[in-house]
């Protein structure tokens, strides 16, 4: 934490507790078969790496992991300047009749899942897709719930959730911050 | 973050490493939707892309249509033969017709150098060069250095060969201005009569013979032989303009190994190339035009994809303000 704008919500223990607690979840929860991990890019792309060897440790067999880019699905093209950056969808696996856990940092107003969703249609049609989100931070503007939570917030419309994970931010935590401008 | 920083793609000159970085880092994303069973994305839904080509073309405006439709924009394809410009309407209002009919986006190719820095001058949605005169071709540059990158990496320190016509060629001309800012080292092989003056000034190796000017390469790209284009006689005939530069079987052998062999089509086998050269491993042609696509529609999405896009431009239309020429 190196600002004082922000207050933490979640630091490095909590997080890895979290994603283990909800590696049980989704392995009490999903078919036990043809069950596959999608991470929305990037913070989401990154949960899902890690939470990958916990449900593997649990079901004792390889978990297949996609990562998912969502920029070509936004329904903000076109608003936003310049236009946002496109990165791969990497799914190495077939989706068709496959149980999906759907995986992002922060669930907000519903529009990134809603982004994600249409993608992963257009790849093909698994059997089940359940949500999971690190944060829970209310807002919606879609009628879209997350499955799975690992911790639910109140936030004003100023304030902006921070989820640093280490392999991109040197750090682990969640914070909340005051919107700037 | 980087940006394309002009509403417009009109060329490769002047265009920066960073930019040039964003359009082959996201061709790299919109490859990946060719893979799919479902080959689109509804990224551009509601856009309308125009093709106005004043010039034959078979694979750039296939190309362009395919990106823009794998975008998801509807595409008003204009081929000038059957278009009001046989009736003597000029680019400006033909553009500016569609343009309030609710275009976003303009496509043109033109025999006449300078036309689509023209036409964007004079309409407020973005214009993309799909070749003009001898000046430059600026996606299949791109779709060039994507297929390089792809088979070389990082183009930096890269020797790139270019023979053949080279003065006709705006494909080599953007090739040129897009390498040299990657940091390639640029060769152009060719007759005197086909290698414009000065180039040597801007950093690019000039050879007139191609033995001993192709075996250290890691690209070799070869030109057509812009016959349409000739108005004089630049070389006795093609016989020996093939015996001298075209890439045949016995070269092939003494290429550098693992370099590859490009041709931005049509290919006039027998002249530039042989089928031999052409179907060898080495050639990468075919994957060419797929990557067309890919950095066409990566170009489409940066241009049409920024909020500013239909804003209008400082420089706007005044009556008569169009040349006659137009």
């Amino acid at each position: 934490m190196n600002d004082n704008h922000f207050r933490q919500v979640m630091n490095a223990d909590e997080i890895d507790r979290t994603l283990h607690r909800m590696a049980y979840q989704i392995w009490e929860r999903s078919a036990r078969s043809h069950l596959a991990l999608v991470g929305i890019r990037s913070r989401g792309a990154t949960l899902a790496t890690r939470l990958r060897p916990f449900v593997e440790s649990l079901a004792h067999e390889d978990i297949p992991l996609g990562l998912l880019d969502i920029g070509l699905y936004r329904d903000d093209i076109g608003r936003t300047s310049p236009a946002p950056p496109v990165r791969s969808t990497d799914i190495p696996f077939d989706i068709e009749q496959k149980d999906i856990v759907l995986i992002d940092d922060v669930l907000y107003t519903g529009r990134t899942v809603r982004a994600a969703l249409n993608a992963l249609m257009d790849l093909g049609r698994p059997a089940r897709v359940q949500l999971l989100a690190l944060v829970d931070r209310g807002g919606r503007e879609l009628p879209i719930q997350a499955d799975y939570t690992g911790e639910s917030v109140k936030t004003y419309e100023n304030e902006i959730v921070v989820v640093r994970l280490r392999e991109e931010d040197d750090e682990d935590g969640v914070f909340i911050e005051k919107e700037v401008g | 973050m980087s940006t394309w920083k002009s509403r417009d793609c009109l060329g490769l000159r002047g265009v920066s490493r960073e930019e040039i970085e964003l359009v082959l880092d996201t061709a790299r994303s919109m490859k990946e939707i060719q893979t799919r069973t479902v080959k689109k994305v509804p990224t551009l839904r509601g856009k309308i892309v125009i093709n106005l080509f004043y010039e034959p073309s078979t694979r750039t405006s296939t190309s362009f249509e395919l990106a823009a439709t794998r975008l998801s924009a509807d595409v008003i394809d204009i081929q000038t033969g059957a278009s009001s410009v046989v009736k003597g309407e000029s680019v400006v209002d033909t553009a500016q017709t569609l343009r309030v009919m609710g275009a976003d986006g303009c496509v043109i190719r033109h025999s006449v150098s300078g036309t689509p820095h023209f036409l964007a001058k004079y309409i407020d949605i973005p214009v993309i060069n799909a070749g003009d005169g001898t000046n430059e071709h600026p996606t299949q540059a791109l779709l060039d250095m994507f297929t390089i990158r792809e088979h070389k990496g990082p183009l930096e320190g890269l020797t790139i060969v270019i023979v053949g016509d080279i003065l006709h060629s705006r494909v080599a001309r953007s090739n040129m201005w897009g390498l040299l800012t990657m940091g390639a080292k640029l060769r152009f092989v060719g007759p005197p009569t086909l290698i414009p003056p000065g180039v040597e000034a801007l950093g690019v190796e000039v050879r007139h013979k191609l033995d001993g000017a192709f075996e250290d390469a890691d690209v070799i790209n070869l030109l057509r032989v812009q016959k349409e284009r000739m108005s004089a006689n630049f070389f006795p005939d093609l016989k020996e303009y093939s015996r001298y530069y075209g890439m045949n079987g016995e070269r092939l052998k003494r290429t550098k190994p693992g370099s590859i062999i490009m041709h931005p089509g049509p290919m006039n086998r027998g002249v530039e190339i042989t089928t031999e050269v052409a179907e060898s491993d080495q050639a990468v042609i075919l994957e060419q035009v797929t990557n067309g696509i890919a950095v066409r529609m990566a170009l489409l999405y940066l241009l049409i994809g920024a909020r500013d896009a239909n804003e209008k431009k400082t420089e706007t239309t005044k009556a008569g303000d169009t040349p006659s020429l137009f």
